[in-house]
């Protein structure tokens, strides 16, 4: 079952999109992935509010870390398509 | 040319060293990233590393590619390991050959500065027992862990793994 974080209003398609939460990120939103349904035409900001107005401690996840879309680096602005995998990452520490 | 590796396996500076070595280089360069035994005054007992996969191999090609085209005659090879390691253990491992020196100590330096900003990875500290406070640490207790996020410690979840 896919959680919609979008109210349908009927005319508005729907997609869904798989979330990878990196370090403590994951730790916050007490899993690593999940799959969520939005409106078409939605944005990476647009799932990073409404993630955050669902748990309030994943407010910051692109003022404090970064984004991609499908392995790409992404904006707030980026624009989501159906089963895209957006990835929210806090700052890095490989090495 | 240029070589990147994304592994769970243990890493080895020799198989690294290979894929640069060529009889044009003159001077090789290797840096070996390995796990302390200790952070911030604290006593470290093993990091676990998590990546995201996809885009941290792009990251790392990206990387290579970029040091090799600002240091044109350098043959560039990275390897970064993920997964549980032990203090002493190696989490990368960089090798640089260039005719001459200068370039090959100049790219490795960028390349470990670079990934350390730009590869999606971070280090899970999982501490030992025994407090070092008199080394200016927080006094963690044993099985405490933190997530490395930039230059910030974040307290990290327990796992009760079975």
């Amino acid at each position: 079952m896919i959680e919609q974080l979008t109210k349908s209003s009927g005319e508005t398609h729907q997609i869904t999109v798989s979330i990878l939460y990196f370090a403590h990120f994951g730790d916050l939103a007490g899993r690593s992935t999940e799959s969520v349904g939005l409106a078409e035409g939605a944005t990476v900001g647009d799932l990073a509010r409404l993630l955050a107005e669902r748990d309030r401690r994943l407010s910051d996840l692109i003022t404090y870390g970064r984004a991609s879309v499908n392995a790409d680096w992404a904006t707030a602005e980026t624009r989501l398509a159906d089963g895209d995998e957006v990835a929210f990452m806090p700052p890095m520490s490989g090495g | 040319m240029g070589y990147s590796e994304l592994t769970s396996d243990a890493l080895s500076l020799d198989s690294v060293m290979a894929q640069v070595r060529s009889p044009r280089n003159g001077g090789y360069v290797t840096f070996s990233g390995d796990v302390r035994n200790h952070d911030a005054g604290e006593p470290v007992a093993a990091i676990e590393y998590q990546a995201y996969d996809a885009l941290a191999r792009r990251e790392l090609a990206r990387i290579v590619a970029d040091a090799e085209q600002q240091w044109p005659e350098a043959t560039c090879a990275v390897a970064h390991r993920v997964g549980l390691l032990r203090v002493g253990e190696s989490s990368v491992v960089i090798a640089v050959g260039a005719p001459h020196r200068a370039e090959a100590f100049e790219a490795c330096r960028w390349i470990i500065d670079a990934l350390k900003v730009s590869v999606p990875i971070w280090k899970r500290e999982e501490y030992a027992d025994g407090l070092d406070a008199a080394a200016g640490g927080d006094g963690r207790a044993g099985g405490e862990a933190v997530w490395i996020e930039g230059e910030r410690q974040v307290p990290a979840a327990t796992r009760s793994e079975a």
